[in-house]
């Protein structure tokens, strides 16, 4: 080929592919009225995680097999904020995404999720999910736009063998702070560089204890006002929070020299038995043990001290707006089968499966149910129990008792904001609360003026 | 000057072959020409073609989108809702919209005050050594070649108040340690020395290139005459170097102007003390509001700032032509 035709047939093959590249671009999916349904779902583990990734697999091959008319198309990846919308203009977004339960409210406000509650009139174990968690899905009008599958609250994790070391009674955790204070001295005592009581100031972890801690008091982070929420922080019971760390920091000194820790931080000093206690979940047993070598004997969990709210978290699953009913149903049947979100029928054999392949059964949560559907978890729970259930027994004691309250608006942006201050009186001796929580409840004001 | 009509001009034009073709008709004649000559072009435009596709549908079409989209409510299910200057007005009364500002006018300010500096006298010290000069060369560009991302999470570990590189040199020689990114006072600074540090390496470079083309006889005439290391650089090498200073300067205003990375690693995006322009769009689009009108609005009235320096920087450069 001489260069001048080779020049040609570069030139006209670079048009082409503009071209096609533009087509591509224009190009849409077209949607099968008719035969198999297709829904696209999310929430696959990574390949990385090979056990999650092909028990998953496993699933969506059981489940293609009992429905021969829905076929799963599963994509890796759970809630990220920062591409949701990106995802749902490209037409990218999942049919049945992902949610943790702060993100429902915004999504329902736009108009971007879809109303299922004819389909899931068709699904009867609805009404033992509990109302507080099926509140989160459902707006104004009471029309529901997704379900949870699974749930937190925060209660009080110790170190039962240091409890026991330092003339503390283990089945007794703390109940109040003033309690948690006193403990966490006695537990400081035993020297060796254990440390009485832990918590968090970094990377939103510090605005989410100072929530759930001033929950715990009776306190609050945003309350709304009319049409409006406004910073409901900057008064007695947000200086108690910050003063209580204070004195334990710097006058009791019962909190480590080390400070601005992150979420696996609080975890492993629990799983090395160098901390006393923290503010915690169930979810972070299964952690502490299998990631950093612990035995479940070690531990317990115990109601939130102060006991007057848990601020309480968890994930479920919402529906891209515009779906067909048909799809919709089809997600149902999928989350039912899947997650056991709608079907408390299949969590015996779920806690069977796990218990044979050395997971954890026995944790308090997550358990989303009440009523019947509640006694038949209990007893799946029971039966298959392969931990020290009775460690949990304090926190199941005021699992009822203990009022649930979810995470204020845009929680993560004010939980950054609220960093700054745990930072300041964990690390500066010198640090002024008022100071603080006033220049706090300045930027959090801003923050929500966003919320409509 | 004689003009000559159309028709005799092709005549002309075409010499003696042409006067074989049939006078009466100049249609085929002038259409064969045109297809000889977009035949002869054909690879010309289909290269040309290749590329305005490619402006026109990654920077042309979602520039015109973001105009169009800072007019509408769009939550990419329903039909967008024209919303007028909705936007405009949302962004102009958004006690933030004066902050981001002001921050933005802070660093672009600071950095321009070490970033204009510091490269400069970088560049005349380089210039002076007689050896090893490609070194120097080397070591000063070598932050540029870091992806951004890198030397900010780098820098993030110099800064943090727990663990990081600065406190703990600091406390190591008995010196009072900072909070640096979280303290109020100190983190506009913190993140002006990060840009700084990335990014002199590109313009001692050029200044370098600058200091190389100014003839050598200048400084002999001037060392003749008496005059002093200062002398010469104030009277020889400032004016020799002016246009490619300023150029610089309003290469540096619109670079800095949009900067994003340092403050959104380093201190987020809810941290009104450094809030720049480039995240409060982030923050409209993104974290906060969710708000992609706003997001727009907020970035077409950069777009117009921007524009501005652009114009001024083209004027600048097609006069030195």
């Amino acid at each position: 080929m001489n260069r001048r035709m080779f020049g040609r047939s570069l030139a006209v093959a670079l048009v082409a592919g503009t071209t096609l590249l533009g087509a591509a671009c224009a190009g849409e999916e077209p949607e099968t009225p008719s035969g198999p349904v297709t829904i696209t779902v999310n929430g696959m583990p990574p390949a990385t995680d090979a056990v999650n990734r092909a028990n998953f697999e496993a699933d969506v091959k059981a489940f293609e097999a009992k429905y021969p008319n829905i076929k799963i198309d599963a994509k890796e990846g759970f809630m990220d904020p920062q591409q949701f919308a990106t995802k749902l203009a490209g037409g990218q977004l999942e049919d049945v995404f992902y949610v943790y339960l702060t993100d429902p409210a915004a999504l329902i406000a736009k108009r971007q999720v879809q109303d299922i509650s004819a389909q899931l009139a068709e699904f009867p174990a609805v009404k033992d999910i509990k109302p507080d968690l099926m509140k989160v899905f459902t707006d104004s009008a009471g029309k529901v736009y997704g379900v949870p599958v699974a749930n937190y609250s925060l209660g009080l994790v110790y170190n039962r063998t240091l409890f026991a070391k330092a003339g503390l009674d283990p089945a007794s955790p703390p109940k109040t702070w003033e309690e948690v204070r006193e403990a966490a001295k006695k537990i400081t005592a035993l020297g060796n560089g254990v440390v009485g009581y832990g918590d968090y100031s970094k990377n939103n972890t510090g605005g989410w204890h100072f929530t759930a801690e001033i929950y715990s008091i009776g306190g609050d982070v945003a309350v709304k006002d009319g049409d409006t929420w406004k910073a409901a922080f900057n008064n007695d019971k947000g200086k108690q929070v910050l003063q209580q760390l204070k004195d334990m920091r710097w006058t009791d000194d019962t909190m480590g020299q080390r400070q601005l820790l992150e979420w696996a931080d609080l975890l492993q000093m629990m799983a090395s038995g160098k901390l006393g206690m923290y503010v915690g979940s169930a979810d972070n047993f299964p952690v502490i043990v299998n990631q950093y070598k612990a035995k479940y004997e070690d531990f317990g969990l115990g109601g939130i001290p102060g006991g007057q709210g848990t601020l309480g978290g968890g994930d479920g699953y919402m529906f891209k707006a515009g779906l067909s009913p048909e799809k919709i149903k089809a997600g149902l049947t999928w989350l039912s089968f899947k997650g056991g979100a709608l079907d408390p029928s299949r969590i015996a054999a779920d806690n069977e499966k796990a218990a044979a392949k050395g997971q954890p059964v026995g944790l308090p949560q997550p358990n989303i149910w009440t009523g019947d559907s509640l006694a038949k978890w209990e007893e799946a729970t029971k039966k298959f129990a392969n931990i020290p259930s009775e460690n949990f027994g304090p926190f199941l004691a005021t699992a009822t008792t203990i009022p649930l309250k979810l995470e204020p608006p845009l929680a993560q942006q004010i939980y950054a904001v609220l960093d700054t201050a745990m930072q300041k009186v964990l690390t500066d001796k010198n640090a002024d609360v008022n100071a603080l929580l006033a220049d706090a409840e300045k930027q959090v004001n801003q923050i929500l003026t966003a919320v409509k | 000057m004689t003009v000559i009509a159309p028709e005799q001009a092709a005549s002309t034009a075409r010499g003696s072959g042409g006067r074989d073709v049939a006078p009466a008709g100049p249609g085929p004649a002038r259409m064969a020409r045109l297809r000889r000559k977009i035949g002869d072009n054909l690879q010309a435009y289909a290269f040309l073609a290749a590329g305005l596709l490619c402006f026109g549908l990654f920077s042309w079409w979602p520039l015109v989108k973001g105009i169009v989209l800072s007019f509408q409510q769009d939550n990419f299910v329903t039909d967008p809702i024209w919303v007028g200057f909705d936007n405009y007005r949302a962004v102009l009364d958004d006690p933030l919209f004066g902050t981001a500002w002001l921050n933005t006018l802070e660093f672009t300010g600071l950095a321009l005050l070490f970033g204009f500096a510091v490269p400069f006298v970088m560049a005349l010290v380089i210039n002076e050594f007689r050896h090893a000069k490609g070194f120097f060369r080397f070591a000063v560009y070598l932050p540029v070649m870091l992806p951004p991302i890198v030397s900010v999470l780098l820098w993030q570990y110099f800064y943090d108040p727990g663990t990081g590189l600065f406190n703990a040199v600091l406390s190591g020689v008995g010196l009072p340690t900072s909070d640096w990114t979280q303290s109020p006072k100190m983190a506009m600074i913190s993140l002006v020395l990060v840009s700084t540090w990335a990014n002199m390496g590109g313009a001692t470079i050029m200044y370098l290139a600058g200091l190389a083309g100014i003839p050598g006889e200048l400084y002999e005439a001037a060392e003749l005459d008496g005059a002093s290391i200062w002398q010469r650089v104030r009277h020889v090498t400032i004016p020799q170097m002016r246009f490619i200073m300023l150029v610089l300067l309003l290469l540096q205003i619109v670079a800095t102007m949009q900067v994003f990375i340092e403050p959104y690693q380093l201190t987020g995006t809810t941290n009104e003390e450094t809030i720049t322009v480039m995240v409060l769009i982030y923050r409209y689009a993104f974290t906060v509001n969710n708000d992609f009108g706003l997001a727009a609005a907020m970035s077409v009235l950069l777009f117009i700032v921007l524009g501005a320096f652009s114009a001024v920087y083209l004027r600048l450069t097609r006069k030195a032509d």
